[in-house]
């Protein structure tokens, strides 16, 4: 297939040279749900050398919709995101590597991923992850494309280390109980717009174009019809203990992490998040009762059972996840329902 | 008053004094959220102070965690 990639060489800012740059360039992709889908698709079409993509969780019938590498066959044979993307990606572009990893992600497994990579996309759905990958990316100088949405709200920003401020530079503090797609809902083109954006950026850096890079903070929203783009270059903080001039990489640092543990012979994993930060019952108690199942509450904690799943949230950030003793599968529903 | 949020021309009341109050009626209030006031950016901790009044132009980004 001598031309396969005609089309692409005929735009000029990437021709035959930037070509052949892609194609001996490794892109490690965080997160297999549809930013990690979408961007994995459009990275592997476009001729990339190598693909690392890893995710902890496995297909089901609700990513159908918008999960772009997925069929109903993934959902019955349960398989991994990370194993069912291979697979799709492989029939798409045999000539690109892949390594599929079915992992939890946390500083350990960033370590080791990281090297050799030369922009790492992320398509988490947490936070938490995020600030690893930020510190990750400051550690190792190399960029990383934030993308988020939900609903029909986008955004998207291209960290450049020693260029561009971090993402502790823009958020100051790890965002608790923000909307996820699992309790806000999401559209498919969203999804769509937040890729275009990362894709166009990953190839940019990956045939060195970097002048081009956006170098804002972009943000729309499809249904509204709202489209916003803003510099925030002002934020770069030379104190930033991620980026700044004694960087200590705060979020590599053990005592930083979210915690689990297995409770003994109750079938429950616990977890713990980092931040001593009170949680709002109220507002997760209004969040859940939309999504139906049943929530009981009092001062303390709240209840909530849907089917199989029962979790127990306590005013202190603690959430008990019933019914398992797989710490992935309890995080994986932890960031879904939570956080 | 009239203000221009995000590049649309938007009618508020009179109320709304402050970016503070102004994130809060788009119930951003609890939100990480970055906020250009006029070309420039506002540090954090005046967005609760911060005057607006007609005819200014905002930008405001929020962050999600979804994906």
């Amino acid at each position: 297939m001598s031309n396969r990639y005609s089309r692409q060489e005929l735009f000029s800012p990437i021709g035959k040279k930037g070509q052949d740059r892609i194609r001996n360039k490794h892109v490690l992709i965080i997160g297999a749900g549809a930013l990690g889908a979408g961007n994995a698709e459009s990275l592997v079409r476009a001729g990339i050398g190598r693909l690392t993509i890893a995710d902890r969780d496995y297909v089901e019938s609700s990513n159908l919709q918008r999960q772009q590498l997925y069929t109903e066959q993934d959902v019955k044979n349960r398989l991994p995101k990370a194993i069912a993307a291979k697979k799709r990606l492989t029939q798409i572009n045999s000539d690109v590597t892949i390594d599929a990893l079915v992992m939890d992600v946390s500083v350990e497994e960033m370590e080791k991923l990281v090297r050799g990579v030369d922009v790492i996309i992320d398509a988490t759905d947490n936070f938490d992850t995020r600030m690893i990958i930020n510190d990750i990316s400051q550690k190792y100088k190399t960029p990383w494309i934030y993308g988020a949405c939900v609903g029909s709200y986008g955004l998207s920003y291209t960290f450049i280390p020693g260029k561009t401020p971090c993402l502790q530079c823009l958020l100051h503090t790890v965002p608790i109980g923000g909307l996820t797609c699992d309790t806000a809902g999401i559209i498919s083109p969203t999804v769509q717009m937040v890729v275009a954006h990362q894709v166009t950026e990953a190839l940019k850096i990956l045939v060195e174009d970097d002048k081009v890079l956006l170098s804002k903070l972009v943000s729309f929203d499809l249904w509204k019809n709202d489209h916003t783009a803003i510099n925030v270059d002002s934020l770069r903080r030379g104190t930033c203990t991620s980026c700044g001039n004694s960087p200590i990489y705060p979020y590599l640092h053990p005592d930083n992490q979210t915690k689990t543990a297995v409770l003994c012979g109750r079938d429950t994993v616990q977890i713990r998040p980092p931040r001593q930060t009170p949680r709002d019952l109220v507002t997760l108690a209004d969040k859940l009762s939309k999504l139906g199942g049943k929530i009981s509450q009092n001062d303390f904690l709240l209840s909530y059972s849907s089917g199989a799943i029962r979790m127990v949230v306590f005013k202190d950030g603690r959430v008990l996840i019933h019914g398992t003793k797989d710490v992935v599968e309890a995080k994986t529903l932890y960031h879904r329902y939570i956080e | 008053m009239n203000l221009f949020i995000n590049g649309q021309s938007v009618e508020l009341s009179d109320s709304i004094k402050t970016v503070g109050s102004l994130l809060n009626y788009y119930g951003l209030g609890d939100k990480v959220v970055i906020v250009e006031l006029n070309a420039t950016i506002l540090e954090k901790d005046t967005h609760q102070e911060t005057a607006i009044s007609d005819g200014d132009k905002l930008e405001l980004v929020h962050f999600v965690g979804g994906g």
